[in-house]
């Protein structure tokens, strides 16, 4: 590949390899993904080996580099493009290659079935389903569900916790049934970006077609991919953390049910660092009677990325011992916590893996457990209909 | 202060060291000056400092002498605790208004001995902002020993009487001075003066290491600015000028340079030109005060550029100091050391460096009331929201004919070139006033 029209369109020559990303990238701790040094290729050679480079599918996208660049030249999008310059020679792991095509073919990356999409209201309990109006048919709040929240079991209960929430609050909110399309958030990430424009074409249109004045989503993906990729102008675009913790502000749920648990939180990259949501997902967990909130060491600005990002949940990468997951964990344990809240799906999954490779969630010698909850799963517990 | 009534005057607002300068070299010329301080002491940043670099003099004993030549000279009014309120033109000369801010103690009989402090019911207890932080005071104090003028100044911030309107029975203060000096019923005081040229050396500001959250600054309290660094290490500061944390001797201090300058998103794209230095400076510090300590400095580029400062550069390198390139990316805690994460980009290889001490050379920016200071004497400000000299050849000169700037408010620089600075703008007023009195 030529390095030359790359290097111009991503203005890398502003870079003065102070670096920053690679010292405070997570991944470039455990594998030879070095950004800095690709950087410096990219504005001295003329030609660049991409295929030499399998490193560049371990990027999470957690964004700390772009974040934390002094000059601007947002490291990780490199790291995309060159990603796209692989996909598009067809060089890509197949576990990808499998996530891109059902996305393309069923609107979701694991190729399950569009018509199970809905399957997530349904906790098996027939008494308990949940009636949601087709947002078709016209609402205020448009919920966005999210792929791994319609489809992952361990996710579902959290997109129902939400419906209630929202029907506890009297909200006007409706889904897209089983016409909701993946973001493309990871799609984008992974380099395919013909797909990632259909899904923002198709998935634009339908939400404009909607009428809802708000969009919610359940993970801070397609909150981060809605709000700054998509260009959707007059529809405000939030993380559920937001939503909610304006519901309690405003005293429209109640609470009440205490939750005698000592938490701990992980702010997601995609929530957190990218756009700055730090103050609601606690202010939420405050506001749940007897929860007593407790911080890790990384917390805001410096959380340790869960290695769910930038498509990551569908590569391995080249370091499948040492998970940054398995770091995080062990962090949320030394706090004494005896839960580790999260607000997104994909941390919901690393995490709780996490803890139970470690053994974390079988009782230590002070019958202490760790257990990883959504936030909204807490929110469950405490409110009163 | 007998001056010849045709005699016209200066304005300086602002007596750190440029201002210093430039009132001692137009009092000497023989004009008079009113120099205006909005702190109680004179002194400015220079004061708060240990050491200066490259020649490692003592920046108290160098600078100490021109606080007391100011505090003494015939030829200059000093006006502290004071701030500049209006300025309007009159033909060449300008009408200023300065409003002397109560100190709550009558600065002619105040003596200076200490005795209300000692007594005060806050004693110990209100930060003091001199020591950036790192040691307390009482609400009634002079900021440092060897204060001009040496008079006690009550905190409006932090009195009890002037915040919740009672102090117990009785003031202890007032009951303790001997002099009976302390007066609450002081109200503001407000003086007019006719000058025929103003000096701005209003000075700088460093920005909040806050903005930079991945090095937990405000969390960790073994991370630490550069100026705290210097009140740390300086002999007259809280500690003596013992380098200690928690009473213990830092054995891994490492040094982050650029903290905010050089980078557009905290609002500071330029370089802040005296960090290089100092920091080189604080490692010889650490190296003579804690022989057998790991000294690393994380550097993007250094810059020496000022008279014998490459040699310093190649000095303190040779006191096992040891320069790494690369801009730490962020900091954390591992058991009780601090962990500071880098990439080594001489190496390419990520690092982590443990640290027991970590100092951050801070950004240098405008004064926070900078916008406001520039509208009060109708400055233009450049880009980097310093004020802006007037031109190439006139560095020093501004949009309003008479008005001068000198020092860190027009830019980031160290102490050399702030003192010419001061220099040439007590020429550059001179060149004035001599005028002025011809005409």
């Amino acid at each position: 590949m030529k390095t030359g029209p790359m290097t111009e369109q991503l203005e890398l020559f502003g870079c003065i390899q102070c670096g920053k990303c690679t010292g405070g990238c997570p991944v470039a701790r455990k594998t030879v993904l070095n950004i800095r040094s690709m950087i410096y290729h990219m504005l001295v050679e003329p030609e660049l080996d991409v295929s030499a480079h399998e490193e560049l599918w371990d990027c999470t996208c957690c964004f700390n580099c772009v974040e934390r660049c002094p000059k601007d030249v947002r490291p990780a999008e490199l790291i995309i493009e060159l990603r796209g310059q692989l996909v598009e020679s067809g060089r890509i792991p197949e576990t990808i290659g499998t996530a891109l095509m059902g996305v393309f073919r069923q609107g979701n990356p694991t190729g399950m079935a569009r018509e199970d999409r809905t399957a997530w209201v349904n906790d098996g309990n027939p008494d308990s389903r949940i009636e949601i109006k087709a947002a078709q048919e016209g609402c205020e709040l448009l919920y966005f569900v999210c792929c791994t929240a319609a489809y992952d079991l361990r996710v579902q209960p959290v997109a129902r916790a939400l419906a209630r929430a929202f029907q506890a609050a009297g909200l006007d909110f409706g889904t897209l049934g089983t016409e909701e399309s993946c973001c493309g958030s990871g799609v984008r990430r992974l380099g395919e970006k013909g797909l990632f424009e259909m899904l923002v074409e198709e998935n634009g249109e339908m939400f404009r077609s909607v009428g809802a004045s708000r969009l919610v989503t359940t993970s801070p993906h397609c909150f981060n991919t809605f709000k700054n990729e998509y260009g959707l102008d007059g529809i405000e675009v939030l993380h559920y953390t937001q939503l909610i913790a304006e519901l309690i502000e405003q005293g429209r749920l109640n609470l009440s049910n205490e939750v005698n648990k000592k938490v701990t939180y992980h702010d997601p990259c995609f929530l957190g660092k990218q756009n700055h949501v730090f103050d609601e997902p606690r202010a939420i967990l405050k506001a749940i009677p007897g929860v007593e909130l407790v911080e890790m060491d990384r917390n805001r600005e410096r959380s340790l990325c869960c290695e769910g990002g930038g498509g990551r949940m569908w590569a391995e990468g080249t370091n499948l011992e040492e998970r940054l997951a398995f770091q995080r964990v062990q962090e949320a344990a030394e706090t004494g916590a005896e839960i580790l809240a999260v607000a997104c799906p994909f941390c919901l999954l690393t995490l709780e893996d996490a803890v139970k490779v470690q053994g974390l969630d079988e009782a230590d010698q002070d019958g202490r457990t760790l257990q990883v909850m959504d936030i909204m799963e807490l929110v469950n517990l405490a409110l009163v209909d | 202060m007998e001056m010849e009534r045709n005699k016209p005057a200066a304005l300086i607002i602002g007596a750190g060291i440029s201002g210093i300068q430039a009132a001692l070299d137009i009092a000497d010329a023989g004009y008079q000056v009113h120099l205006v301080e909005r702190e109680p002491s004179v002194g400015g940043h220079m004061a708060q400092l240990d050491k200066t670099f490259p020649t490692l003099d003592c920046s108290s004993c160098i600078l100490t002498p021109k606080m007391v030549d100011v505090g003494n000279h015939p030829n200059i009014d000093l006006m502290t605790y004071s701030e500049v309120v209006s300025v309007e033109r009159a033909g060449e000369a300008f009408r200023v208004r300065v409003c002397k801010k109560p100190r709550y103690v009558d600065i002619d009989t105040c003596t200076g001995c200490g005795s209300c402090a000692e007594a005060c019911r806050m004693k110990g207890r209100v930060v003091s902002r001199f020591d950036e932080g790192i040691a307390k005071r009482s609400a009634i104090y002079v900021p440092f020993p060897q204060a001009v003028p040496l008079k006690y100044t009550v905190d409006p911030t932090a009195c009890l009487y002037l915040t919740l309107g009672k102090c117990g029975k009785t003031f202890l203060c007032k009951d303790a001075c001997p002099a009976g000096a302390i007066d609450f019923e002081q109200q503001e005081e407000f003086v007019d003066l006719e000058v025929g040229a103003i000096i701005v050396a209003t000075g700088y500001d460093l920005i909040d290491p806050r903005t930079k959250p991945e090095f937990g600054y405000g969390v960790y309290p073994r991370v630490m600015t550069g100026l705290e660094f210097e009140r740390l290490s300086s002999a007259s500061g809280p500690t003596r000028g013992e380098i200690a944390i928690d009473g213990k001797k830092p054995k891994e201090v490492v040094f982050i340079q650029c903290v905010g300058s050089r980078d557009p998103h905290t609002g500071v794209p330029y370089c802040s030109r005296f960090c290089c230095m100092y920091t080189a400076k604080h490692a010889h510090l650490v190296r003579d005060k804690v022989p057998d300590a790991n000294i690393t400095i994380f550097y993007m580029d250094v810059r020496a550029f000022g008279k014998g400062y490459e040699e310093f550069y190649d000095r303190v390198k040779h006191e096992r100091v040891v320069y790494r390139r690369g801009e730490p990316s962020e900091i954390y805690r591992q058991g009780d050391k601090l962990v500071v994460l880098a990439e080594d980009t001489l190496l390419g290889e990520p690092i982590e460096v443990e640290a027991d001490l970590v100092v951050l050379a801070t950004a240098v920016v405008p004064r926070a009331d900078a916008q406001e200071t520039g509208a009060l004497l109708g400055l233009e400000h450049s880009p980097d929201g310093f004020f802006q000299g007037a031109h190439k050849f006139r560095p020093l000169d501004t949009p309003m004919e008479g008005v001068f700037l000198a020092g860190c408010c027009e830019g980031p620089k160290d102490i050399p070139d702030t003192v010419a600075q001061g220099k040439a703008a007590a020429a550059s007023a001179l060149r004035v006033l001599a005028q002025q009195e011809r005409e």
